[in-house]
């Protein structure tokens, strides 16, 4: 991934205004979070290969980044968005790192879905 | 240590089978014991992605599963046995279902050691889940036939609430061994190692004390009642 370029994103998002996508939107501090970093508690939620449409994408913010989704009944919104991919398979790939580099949020859009186990892909 | 006659090792993730076991492990395989690992998921949703960053959360399956098979061939494990679930859900899924691909293996296998997370002791719920699916899969099998249960508890309060550990494992003559098979995980490790080396790097009491520690492995047995 490489640090996010505010108009390479926003022609991407556009891209996928206005059909089905399938969406990976996902916010974490760790499996370990309370265990081993003395954080209150884990903290997680993801959704894989949810089916949205949205009329509107906009990405605001300036590094850490935000990313709003407006849909006909409501929002998709990611905040803390650092980096960014667009992948050989035309995916979008938004993600937010902190300074160790571990991933703690996550906002991907794709026209096809998010494999659910890579050893059902091909040549794995 | 007791000569086994095969070593079944049920893990979720690739790095569990060398976090504070790879030294038993290794002292299996030199001893020229076979080791099966089961690995139930390939770690799909870790947060960790190397430093610098060099995954991200599309390629980190396809990368842990490259680093999982370098960590079992710098262990001498030629049997690995990937479960297909995905990282985070293993409790949800049926514990019965789970358990029929646990048992499979073990009728295939046939350990007389079976290495697990202790059960409810393994923190992480993947490591719970599937440390009780495993268990599942003993029960069923007769009495006779069930591997002894090597649990690894992890929990702060493992001690007062477990006892001393039953087992400890001095792997002090493979922790090159483990050390590797640790550094195979290399979108996980990194981070860690780092902190260990700058700790390692402060005085040689301060290395002789992270040494000291790696050089140790303890387990609880599980008993199963019936
Ligand atoms: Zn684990």
């Amino acid at each position: 991934m490489q640090p996010i370029s505010v108009d390479v994103v926003q022609t991407k998002l556009s891209e996928f205004l206005n059909q089905e996508v399938y969406l990976h939107l996902e916010t974490t501090n760790g499996a370990y979070a309370a265990h081993r970093f003395g954080q209150p508690m884990a903290v997680c939620a993801y959704i894989r290969n949810g089916k949205v449409q949205f009329e509107r994408a906009t990405i605001a913010g300036d590094k850490p980044y935000r990313v709003g989704l407006k849909m006909a009944d409501g929002w998709i919104y990611a905040q803390g968005l650092t980096d960014f991919e667009v992948d050989a398979k035309g995916r979008l790939l938004l993600a937010g790192h902190d300074e160790e580099g571990r991933l703690a949020v996550s906002l991907q859009l794709s026209r096809t879905p998010f494999p659910m186990s890579v050893l059902d892909e091909e040549g794995v | 240590m007791n000569k086994e006659r095969h070593v079944l090792l049920v893990y979720p993730h690739p790095d569990d089978e060398s976090f504070g076991k790879a030294g038993s492990v290794a002292l299996y395989t030199q001893a020229g014991t076979p080791v099966t690992l089961i690995c139930g998921t390939l770690g799909e949703l870790g947060r960790n992605m190397g430093k610098p960053t060099f995954a991200n959360r599309e390629t980190l399956p396809y990368i842990r599963k490259k680093e999982l098979e370098e960590a079992c061939r710098v262990l001498g494990i030629d049997d690995l046995r990937l479960l297909g679930l995905r990282d985070k859900t293993v409790e949800f899924e049926d514990p019965e279902w789970v358990a029929d691909k646990i048992e499979a293996v073990i009728r295939d296998v046939k350990p007389s050691l079976l290495m697990t997370y202790y059960p409810k002791h393994g923190v992480h719920p993947d490591h719970d889940a599937l440390s009780h699916a495993a268990v599942i899969a003993v029960k069923r099998l007769p009495k006779e036939e069930r591997p002894v249960i090597y649990g690894s508890a992890v929990t702060h309060d493992a001690r007062a609430v477990l006892g001393p550990p039953d087992v400890t494992y001095d792997v002090s003559s493979v922790l090159d061994t483990k050390l590797a098979a640790m550094r195979a995980h290399k979108s996980q490790f990194e981070a860690m190692f780092a902190q260990m080396e700058e700790q390692m790097a402060k005085s040689p009491e301060a290395r002789q004390q992270v040494e000291a520690n790696m050089s140790k492995e303890y387990f609880w047995i599980y008993r199963i009642d019936d």
